[in-house]
């Protein structure tokens, strides 16, 4: 199977193994990632205003692209996978940005949404399957207690997203048992992590992290995983007295499956 | 029938919004669910019923345009779809789409950098702080 | 040539204001046919009926057209009138210019335009009317009550002491509803099943009421009067007659692990059973699904230890058909489901209750033997905090539209009880709007804060984030001092919505009765015919129609119980005879009519069809018009063009349209 992967420009650098993990697991797992030629950044944050067509126009080219290749558009980060899953919905469903945006692109066929986006851990659930998955552990991470960290931008608004039901979600929690851990379910997996108010104001995700590492740590987990590179420098940065070591998914995966050493595509 | 200035700016952020501050029926949930409250001056609930009482000027002037941390806990939860985190967010590009409307400048960042800052941390906050 | 009388209603400044009347009257004169027009300010009033019969007799009228209100409203007054002045009532039409006209549009000549169409068509149809009279159907003298809660007991009491035969059917195994799930009721703090039980005794011995519990209405034919309905009675697997409710094969079945859906899934239950102690039939269940014996095939403990000889393993789902004049939809409501409404943790935390199942936790026979106590851990709860509008008036895709209406009289209940039982657990109640709108009820409320001293916060919850040490907390906002609030509980009850019964859809669908969008029946008239539906025969007690307490249930159940009776005393009553008739110099036979007609009111026979140059025996359809509902569905299905409508036949609302094209 092939994927048309948009891997977001912090992949490309401050979070090379969120990127470099999922490659090797990729090839482990028998699907292939063939990165998008000229893709462009999705900014970051959803532009919600209705009126704002212009910074749309980044992820309506990568998901057109996709389109043109037939494939599925797949993506890692957080970030990238809201803005993608939104824009492309807005595609689809909000007649007004649509036409607006296919003005601007002047395709050679109009885009109407076509394309699916998957998260990586969607084509695990959806595609391959936990158990799957499971099966194809050399390295169970037995014993472990792992926290997942989903944040916000993975889940919310439901109704768009449909990644997970976004007050329990369960997808990384799987994901967790199928590598051999054991998931410790925590109440603020779900709370956001002050996000890109660290650039002015490094209080508010000072608070916001302490109270998500307390709240893992009393529920016993040893570690956090994270899809997201702005939660990762968030949580890294946080002076809390519980806090944990957090990690990438992608780089357990690779570990339990044995080719966090190996080679990439 | 000419409308005030604050009409107006009240009708373009129902506008830019999508959102409809009519339907709400001040339960509150969007501040109980906010993470940025204490933050906040005017609080997410507040937000709505000001555009409802064109009360922008308010709006414009508070700290709270750059305390939402855009994390769609109130636009979840809303029961009514009033989805106040768009009101909020209209607000601020509100003001943003005014000369010398943005928050942060790009020759701030170097002093705001450190050797781990993400490029996500960079293009959110761009994209959030300024037009 | 007819001769037409029209008559044109101001209905005050209904229509006056937004018509211009006269122009109407003077304009409807030269239709043809017309040999009278004047308006006046209300034709329903006794001087407006006169003024109709006087014109009747005076000016020798054989067709009146008058434009007014919808003919939902006021046909039956003016046929009525008309039939007095020695008219054929069928020879009298409405044109509704109120709500299909003034009532829409604001432009008066643009309105006045329309009304003189709309009183057109209706001159065009009288002109091809033709006078009909109503024949008579039996109406058999039984009712049938859907569902056993207080809303069906009370109407079959009601029915029943007016001397008529009345079954209910109860899907469960026992009657008593949501009510006997009830531990306190409000405003007056009596216990549910103490008022309860006494209703459930005498609807059992009640010698005009037969109960069929665990049975289902499975197909219902016919029409008002005169009801065919079949009965499901699911095997019990237990002998009604030989069983004499001793319980022993509760106690000794092995099977002990069975979800107790009485108990709201709190505790467990054996797999035979009956749901409560005071259930009528006390006679239990075998619930099969769970059963060793019909899972295994081995077992069988409780037809040994059984003195009486009761329990039958072969017992079969029987088929019952009984006859009725009347049918009442009593099948009350649930609650909704919480699992898309997890920031409130119901799913997450054992301590996170519905209202509903702290009901079953403060009720003496309830899974903690009416100890409050947490289902986590059973210990005391030392701070509580109760959710108000958990999916009530939400405008999303996860809620309900509508107000619950019973949720605030019960949560101040709750809160007034365990103050008043737990002196030290301190209990706050976060809500939108406290809503108490009926007798003592704001009085009630009011105890609960100032007697009892229950904290009630003006605001909702966002979250509720279950901690490691098994508590909660509570994270929601006071709107009066504007601050967010971070708050420990040991248990959090969540206000759930109610929604009607889900059974509801697929029993309105063969009564023929409508719902609205959230699954209410609806009613005939919102205001005027509220226990009625619109489709004749078919009554509404309880939750179905709308969210209702007890007291107002119990109302309602009378109301519809007078509605019933009403209906049962008449020996006949009148048919509608606009029904279906077939040309059978036209007919072909095609079946096409039978197949599309709702009531099974067409059969098929062989006929000797007489015309010019025309004499054989051809296979023709027959409308029996005592089914016949005057739908029209085969008018229109009919290929040939040999099925009419008598009222409203194919000519008759061709020259309507004709008219209004004109």
């Amino acid at each position: 199977m092939k994927y048309s992967y948009y891997p977001g420009c912090t992949l490309k650098n401050k979070a090379q193994d969120l990127d470099l993990y999922a490659r090797r697991a990729a090839v482990a797992l028998g699907f292939e990632l063939v990165e998008i030629p000229e893709w462009q950044c999705c900014g970051g944050v959803y532009p919600l205003g209705t009126d704002e067509i212009a910074s749309k126009l980044s992820s309506v080219r990568a998901l057109n692209y996709a389109k043109e290749q037939g494939q599925d558009l797949i993506t890692l980060c957080s970030a990238c996978h809201h803005v993608l899953k939104r824009v492309n919905d807005d595609m689809k469903n909000v007649a007004d940005i649509s036409d607006r945006a296919n003005n601007y692109m002047q395709l050679d066929a109009p885009y109407k949404g076509e394309t699916t986006v998957v998260h990586f851990l969607e084509v695990l659930r959806d595609r391959i399957g936990f158990d799957e998955l499971k099966k194809k552990v050399v390295n169970p991470l037995t014993g472990k207690k792992i926290g997942a960290y989903y944040g916000c931008l993975a889940l919310r608004p439901g109704k768009v997203l449909e990644f997970d039901d976004p007050e329990n979600p369960q997808i990384m929690e799987d994901f967790i048992r199928a590598l051999g851990a054991e998931p410790v379910i925590y109440p603020y997996r779900n709370e956001c992590c002050g996000a890109y108010t660290a650039l002015e104001d490094k209080n508010i995700p000072a608070k916001r992290t302490k109270m998500i590492f307390d709240s893992a740590d009393g529920f016993g987990a040893d570690m956090l995983i994270t899809a997201c590179p702005l939660c990762m420098y968030n949580l890294n940065k946080s002076e809390a007295d519980s806090k944990v070591p957090v990690y990438y998914f992608t780089e357990l995966l690779a570990e339990a499956l044995g080719v966090k050493e190996g080679v990439e595509q | 029938m000419s409308l005030t200035m604050a009409e107006k700016q009240a009708e373009q952020i129902r506008q830019i919004s999508g959102s409809d501050p009519y339907k709400c029926m001040k339960c509150g949930k969007c501040s109980a669910s906010c993470p940025s409250f204490n933050e906040m001056d005017i609080k997410p609930h507040q937000f709505v019923s000001y555009v409802v009482n064109d009360n922008i000027e308010a709006l414009a002037e508070s700290k709270s345009l750059w305390k939402c941390l855009g994390c769609f806990a109130c636009v979840e939860r809303c029961p009514r779809d009033v989805q106040p985190g768009r009101v909020v967010d209209a607000a601020r590009q509100l003001v943003e789409r005014q000369r010398g409307g943005d928050h942060l400048h790009a020759e701030d960042i170097p002093a705001l950098l450190d050797d781990d800052v993400p490029q996500q941390l960079l293009v959110s906050a761009f994209r959030r702080y300024r037009r | 040539m007819q001769r037409i009388g029209v008559f044109v209603c101001h209905c005050g400044t209904n229509i006056a204001a937004t018509v211009d009347v006269k122009k109407v009257v003077e304009l409807v004169r030269f239709e043809p046919g017309v040999v009278h027009a004047e308006d006046y300010p209300y034709m329903c009033s006794e001087v407006g009926q006169q003024k109709i019969a006087e014109a009747i007799k005076e000016k020798q009228l054989t067709g009146v057209v008058v434009c007014s209100c919808s003919p939902r409203m006021h046909e039956a007054t003016f046929r009525n009138c008309a039939e007095k002045a020695g008219l054929n009532p069928y020879m009298v039409e409405v044109a509704n210019i109120r709500e299909h006209c003034s009532w829409i549009h604001k432009d008066m000549e643009e309105a006045t335009k329309k009304a003189v169409i709309l009183a057109r068509a209706a001159i065009a149809k009288v002109n091809l009317n033709t006078p009909l009279q109503a024949g008579e159907s039996p109406v058999v003298k039984r009712a049938l009550v859907i569902g056993g809660g207080i809303a069906g007991i009370q109407t079959a009491i009601d029915i029943a002491e007016a001397g008529y035969k009345v079954d209910i059917v109860e899907k469960t195994p026992s009657i008593g509803g949501r009510m006997s799930q009830l531990d306190k009721t409000f405003p007056t703090l009596d216990c549910s099943s103490c008022i309860l039980t006494p209703k459930m005794v005498e609807v059992s011995t009640h010698p005009n009421i037969t109960i069929h519990t665990y049975s289902e209405v499975d197909k219902v034919s016919g029409f008002v009067g005169n009801f065919t309905v079949d009965i499901k009675k699911k095997a019990r697997s237990v002998d009604l007659d030989k069983c004499t409710g001793c319980g022993v094969c509760q106690q000794k079945c092995p099977m002990k692990k069975v979800p107790n859906e009485f108990n709201r899934e709190l505790n467990t239950r054996s797999a035979i059973y009956t749901p409560f102690a005071q259930a009528v039939p006390n006679v239990p269940v075998i619930d099969r699904e769970h059963c060793l014996m019909f899972k295994t095939g081995k077992c069988g403990v409780c037809s040994k230890v059984c003195q009486a000889g009761a329990v039958d393993y072969e017992q079969q789902d029987e088929i019952i058909t009984e006859k009725y004049g009347a049918i009442v939809v009593a099948t009350g409501f649930d609650i909704i489901k919480l699992d898309k409404y997890d920031e409130y943790a119901y799913s997450q935390s054992p301590d996170v209750i519905t209202s509903l199942e702290l009901e079953r936790i403060m009720n003496a026979a309830g899974p903690t033997n009416g100890h409050l106590e947490r289902m986590s851990d059973h210990k005391p709860p030392k701070n509580m905090v109760f959710i108000q509008c958990v999916g009530s008036r939400c405008a999303d895709h996860r809620g309900k539209s509508y107000c619950s209406k019973i949720c605030c009289m019960y949560t101040a209940k709750h809160a007034m009880l365990i103050r008043d039982k737990y002196p030290d657990v301190n209990v706050t109640v976060f809500y939108i709007d406290v809503r108490t709108p009926g007798k003592n009820f704001d009085e009630f409320y009011r105890r609960a804060v100032e007697q009892y001293h229950v904290n009630y916060i003006k605001g909702q919850v966002g979250k509720v984030a279950p901690q490691p040490d098994g508590s909660l907390l509570v994270q929601g906002v006071d709107l009066i001092d504007n601050k967010q609030i971070v708050m420990n509980a040991d248990m959090v009850v969540l206000a759930a919505a109610i929604e009607p019964n889900p059974d509801i859809r697929k029993i309105a669908t063969m009564l023929t009765a409508s719902i609205d969008t959230n699954n209410f029946l609806t009613e005939a008239h919102a205001k005027l015919r509220p226990v009625e539906s619109p489709t004749a025969g078919i009554f509404l007690s309880g939750v179905t129609q709308g969210p209702k307490d007890i007291p107002e249930t119990v109302s309602q159940a009378g109301a519809a119980a007078v509605k019933v009776i009403g209906l049962l005393a008449k020996d006949k009553l009148k048919t509608n005879p606009c029904t279906a008739k077939c040309d059978v110099m036209m007919c072909n036979g095609c079946s096409t009519c039978a197949n599309v007609c709702p009531y099974g009111a067409i059969t098929y026979e062989d006929q000797e069809v007489r015309g010019p140059g025309v004499r054989e025996v051809r296979r023709v359809a027959q409308v029996n018009v005592a089914l016949c509902q005057g739908c029209g569905a085969c008018t229109g299905a009919c290929p040939s063009g040999a099925m009419d409508l008598q009222g409203f036949s194919n000519r008759q609302l061709i020259s309507e349209v004709d008219a209004i094209c004109r």
